[in-house]
Parts: structure tokens; sequence; C-alpha cells
């Protein structure tokens, strides 16, 4: 045997010493499959059980709590005015540094000719980054954003400013609907390389417990949320 | 885990001196305690959720070996590798091998106790490879070459003009005359001088909040995004966890980060909390090449099953540290171990032997506010009694202490003696405090009135008064 099998046998001999049990142990086995398989939850809070209205305030209301600037927009047009009129407000940078979504890749980004859409692979220098939300989750104002091809995670991390478009369609009250939907996705048991539950901009509150906005991630987090059904 | 600092009376009576630490331990007494009170106070579901956490661990404590089996087959599924380590020894082992293997100069680390528990940062240095901590707390923390001093909180120790001091003298190369007098100035620089580090790291090293049996995955949370960044830029990510930290579903997940937060800063939710199963995959922008779990046994699957089971249960919030009389009086590093206050008084003599941590169990009134407020509902007072018991059937309490406890015993099994003895004890006190009502020094025990007043009975024995009021 191998000194990594030496160890993993230590291990798993000790625990079952430990806990009296025989490796085969039938009954045991079943229960262990029986609640992967299953994967029953717990209590659901019910601040996230309301319609889907309630849901997409208390969404937007967690959001902005947690400092984040959230706004809603009609049509992919609106995406494109309110980034424009964000990025305008505070001053920041025209360049984005976008996610290859096929929906932030063929928005009309003409709209605003000041601008300007880079690709690729995102880098430490850039300012503003763009992606795309697979889900939001109104419990706590939780965006999941998730790795894949054309979508870096450190995407998510490096820029100064992250702008993230979610569906309103895509907005579930509780985590558990969220995972649920990414089960649709992935396939039972299956997620992508990275999952990032994001609920704000980052921040720090190791120095004498003051809060301070943009420890190592972005200092500003803009969610746009896209509600063609909306008023 | 060695000893820090073991002689924790010593230690105690010099925390209670500094000025610096008192002032800090307030951000502590004050700050945790109202925003995990409003928090809760937010989610009326707190205490059923709590329950439910309690049983989702005991659940995976008792079928540990079960769900361990099929999360290091889900993870190899995912195309990642795990690695288990009986001892810390094993586990320096393991990373060092590793981050030789992939080459490696500079190694970024998320924060991590299970990586302060073996000794990971000196173990690197002395490999010749540069490990940084890119925590804030815990960036500061490494370059005082200091242990954390809280499980949340690393550097709650400290206040913003000493940090500035620090940053002059490590940070060189930047002009003298900046201005760090805000700690929004602190963290602008720290941000800026980590990231060059991110940015070129060959491996970085993380922590786990949980590990999902289900998925084979490893979940972190952060307010800063610092195990984000260190995670997704270099080569090789490696996690270092107790295997303690396994749950099966990602329900499961959901309702332990619904108390974590909480309990921990009186957050909702983290910022960042993110969920890493396997390598990158074929087609992905971006993500480590290779993903290694080492999972750290060193003692706890002896915890198993025992007077010690619940303790494996904890979720590393803080909220018993936040809470205890004694935690926020003396502060972490007292305690001269890595783990601190309640939580740390019970789980520092399991990993270190009751010979190396006697006094940690001790250094409690057993008022119940850490029970009160644990997200997992451990039975710490009932813990510390265990050990103090285990301590005593040992022989280790001093003679003294033995010779009073037997005389108390006596008296106490003779109650015509107790309460003749009681009211003349009362009486004589009454006497001694004369008008004041407060004795200001007490005969057999001036350590305990060095600090404050004992406030003299008043009357009679609760005896008296019972007997009194039955009569009339």
């Amino acid at each position: 045997m191998s000194v990594s099998e030496v160890n993993r046998t230590k291990v798993l001999d000790r625990i079952r010493d430990a806990l009296g049990a025989d490796a085969p142990d039938m009954w045991r086995q079943v229960d262990v499959r029986h609640r992967l398989v299953t994967h029953p939850s717990g209590t659901i809070p019910a601040r996230s059980l309301g319609n889907h209205e309630a849901c997409l305030t208390l969404f937007s209301g967690m959001l902005s709590s947690q400092g984040a600037d959230v706004a809603r927009v009609h049509d992919p047009e609106g995406i494109v005015k309110a980034i424009a009129a964000y990025l305008a407000k505070f001053e920041l940078s025209t360049e984005l540094r976008i996610s290859e979504e096929p929906v932030l890749v063929t928005l009309p980004w003409l709209l605003a000719p000041r601008l300007k859409q880079i690709y690729g692979e995102p880098s430490a220098a850039d300012k503003i980054g763009l992606s795309r939300a697979i889900a939001g989750v109104a419990e706590t104002g939780t965006l999941f954003l998730v790795s894949g091809a054309g979508n870096p995670t450190s995407l998510n991390f490096l820029p100064e400013t992250h702008i993230v478009i979610v569906d309103e369609g895509d907005i579930v009250g509780s985590y558990e609907q969220a995972w649920d939907n990414l089960r649709g996705l992935y396939g039972e048991g299956t997620l992508p390389r990275t999952v990032n539950w994001i609920s704000g901009p980052s921040r720090t509150a190791d120095i004498e417990q003051t809060i301070i906005r943009g420890a190592h991630g972005p200092k500003c987090l803009f969610v746009v949320i896209l509600d063609e059904q909306g008023p | 885990m060695t000893a820090l600092s073991p002689d924790f009376k010593a230690n105690a009576a010099k925390a209670l001196a500094n000025a610096d630490l008192q002032r800090a331990l307030l951000n502590v007494k004050r700050g945790f305690v109202m925003k995990r009170a409003s928090a809760k106070a937010r989610l009326p579901e707190f205490d059923r959720l709590r329950n439910e956490a309690r049983a989702i661990k005991l659940h995976t404590l008792s079928h540990l070996d079960l769900y361990l089996e099929y999360y290091e087959r889900k993870v190899a599924e995912s195309g990642g590798h795990v690695h288990f380590a009986p001892t810390a020894e094993d586990a320096r082992e393991i990373i060092l091998k590793l981050c030789r293997d992939a080459g490696a100069k500079l190694v970024t680390k998320g924060k991590s106790m299970v990586s302060e528990e073996i000794g990971l940062n000196a173990c690197l240095e002395a490999a010749g490879i540069e490990a940084v901590e890119t925590d804030l707390g815990e960036y500061i923390a490494q370059m005082r070459k200091e242990a954390p001093s809280h499980l949340i909180a690393p550097i709650i120790h400290l206040n913003k003009e000493t940090i500035a001091e620090d940053f002059r003298l490590a940070h060189v190369g930047l002009p003298s005359d900046r201005t760090l007098a805000s700690a929004a100035d602190l963290v602008a620089e720290a941000r800026t001088v980590l990231r060059r580090k991110f940015v070129s790291a060959d491996v970085g090293i993380t922590g786990a909040n949980l590990l999902i049996a289900e998925t084979g995955t490893s979940v972190v949370v952060t307010n800063e995004g610092n195990a984000d960044l260190t995670q997704a830029l270099p080569k090789m990510h490696i996690v270092i966890a107790s295997i303690e930290k396994l749950v099966p579903t990602l329900e499961d997940a959901c309702t332990i980060l619904r108390l974590l937060a909480r309990s921990a800063t009186g957050q909702e939710i983290t910022t960042y909390t993110t969920f890493s199963t396997g390598p990158r995959r074929e087609g992905d922008a971006d993500g480590p090449r290779a993903y290694h779990v080492v999972l750290l046994d060193n003692g706890r699957s002896e915890m198993l099953g025992g007077s010690f089971n619940d303790m494996l249960s904890c979720i590393r919030c803080g909220a018993c540290l936040n809470h205890c009389p004694v935690y926020t009086t003396i502060g972490g590093h007292a305690y001269g171990s890595l783990y601190t206050g309640p939580m740390g008084a019970v789980l520092t003599p399991a990993l270190l032997g009751i010979d190396h941590a006697r006094d940690l169990p001790n250094a409690s009134s057993l008022c119940g506010r850490c029970e009160d407020v644990c997200p997992v509902r451990i039975p710490l007072p009932s813990m510390l009694r265990a050990w103090r018991e285990r301590d005593f059937a040992r022989g280790n309490p001093s003679l003294t202490e033995r010779m009073a406890l037997k005389l108390w015993v006596y008296a106490a099994k003779r109650p015509r003696l107790y309460h003749t003895l009681s009211g003349a004890i009362i009486k004589m006190l009454a006497a001694l405090a004369g008008r004041t009502g407060r004795l200001r020094r007490l005969p057999f025990a001036s350590a305990w009135t060095r600090g404050r007043d004992l406030p003299a009975p008043q009357g009679k024995t609760f005896h008296q008064l019972y007997a009194k009021r039955s009569r009339g």
C-alpha cells in the first residue's frame, strides 16, 4: 500500500472504531444513500415564500441594504442605458471587461458609443467587469454566478466595479430553489467548477471593526434586473 | 497543534492590565453581540434552524466514514484529489510535496484555522516557499508574527495606529510621508500590495467552512473576496479542512449557512460564499488546473462517539467567544491556544491533552451564555465540567484546593453544621464590611478582591429566611 492509502485506511478505521461501526453495515449505508438522493430541505424562511413580485422587491431591498446599487429595466436597451448612466454618475471608466455570454455580447451597445467593450481573460488592471447571474435569491439578495466557457470567475473579483445582469425570471425566493434550478441545468450531484454567491461589494471590518468597502474585490456592485414583463 | 503560551494565569493577568487590549475588547462585547441579536430578531426561524443544524451535524458525524467515502468519490469524479492526513505532520508533508511538485515559489492563502493548527506557514517558509496570508486580519497578524486572537476577527486586539506602524516597517519602497491615518488608508495600501501577490502566486491554499458530500464540493465564505482571488488565479488550488466539516447535501449546507454569518458578524450572509468542485473544466475561461483537498484528522476521530463528540459540530462562528465574560475580559491570546473562548477551552484539551491545557476548562463561570448562543447548540458548559471532572480524577488540582473541597463536602453533608457555619460566616462578613456594606479585601481570596469589592451578605441565610417564612 502507498503512503496515501495507509493514511486513508488509518483515518477511516479510526472513525469506524470510535463509532463502533462495521463498514458493510447495510442500514447505515441505506440511511446515507437515502439522504444523498432525496436531499431533504430544512426550514425555508417565510420571508422568501412570497409571490414573485414580493421576491423581486425583497431581492432588491436586501442587495441595497448590503451596499449594492440596483436598477430594474424593461428591455436590453435599458441595460445599456443603465450601465452608461451608472458609470457617468460615479465618473467611472468606460472600458468594460465583458464575460462572453450571448446575452451580454448581443446587447445593443451602439446606444452608448462611449462605452468600450473588451472580451477575453480578465486582468488585474480592469476597472469595470460585466457578468450575468444564473440566479438571484430574494432571501438575502444573493446572486449566483457560475464558471464556464466565456465566464471567468476572476471577472467577479478583479475589477473595482462589478456589474451583474440578472433576468427577473431567474430570481427565486430561497437558496434551495436556486439549487434545484441548477440541478436541472447541470444534473443531480453535479456543479460547475465554481459557483459564486455574491451578496454585495467586497468589504472588511478587520481594522477596529470599521467597515471599509473594496477590501480585495469590487468596491461597487451594480445589479441590473431585466424585467421584460414588468410595467 | 502546539501550545503557544501555556501559562494561562500569568497571561490573563497581563491581559487585564493591557489598556489597549481592554479598549479593543469593547468592540467584541458591544458590536458583535448587538449585531447578532438583531440578525436573529430579523429571522423568526432562527431557533428552529439551530435545531436542524445540530441534527445535520450529529447525523453526519455518526455516519462520517460513509459520507467521507462518498465525498472522496465525488471529488475524484470532478477531477480533484482527496488526501487523508491522520496527523498535523502528515498534512504538512502532503501539502509541501504538492507545492514542490508544482514548482511553487509563492503561495497565497485564504484564512484557515486548520492551516494555523498544523503550522503550515512555518513549514512552507522553512522549505523556501513564501506563504502570504491574504485575509486582511491574518495578513497583519502574519506581519507581526502573532497568532490570530479571534476566530473571525484575528486582529481584534490591535488599533489602527499600531497597524500603521507595522505597515511602514513592512511595506518598504513606498513614500515615507504617505498618509495612513484611517482604516480606509490601511485597507487601500494592503489591497495594492496583496494584488501583486495574487497575480503572481503559483499555488492558492484555502480552508473550508463546509464540505459537501453530494457534489464533492468545498465551500468558503469571506467578505473580502480574498479566498476567491487566492483560488481562481494560481495553477493549483489546495483546500485544507478537518474531517468534521462535511455535510451531506447542498440543502444541509444552506441550513448551516443561514446560521453562520448571523451568528458570527450579524450579517444576513457573508458577501461571498464560494462553492468549488474540482479543477478547471474543459472550455472554462479560467480557474486552477489542479484541485487537491487535504482532510485532517489530528485527534478528531478519537472525539467521535465520546463525551466530546458534539464539539465536532462546531462551525467556528465565534459567537461563544463574543458572548463569554471571560473571553471579553482577557482576549484570545491569554488562552495560549489557537482555539480560544469556550469552544477553545473544550477543543484545546481534546487536541493537546488535558495536561497541556488544564487551566482552560477552569476559566469559566459556567454562566451558560455560550450554549445559549451556539448555532448548533453544543453543550459547552457541561463539556467544560466534564474536563474539570477528568482533571480532578487525575489528581491534578493542588493539595490546598483538594483540602478546601474536602472541608466543604464534610460540611455540606451535615445540614445542621452547614447552617450554623454559614450563619456565622454571614454575620462575620457583615460585621467586617461595616457601614459601607462592601468588603475591599477578603482573607484567602486577596487575588479576587484586587479587581473588585465583595458586597457583604445582608441579614440572614436563605435557610433561616425559608424557615421563618414557612412558620409565618
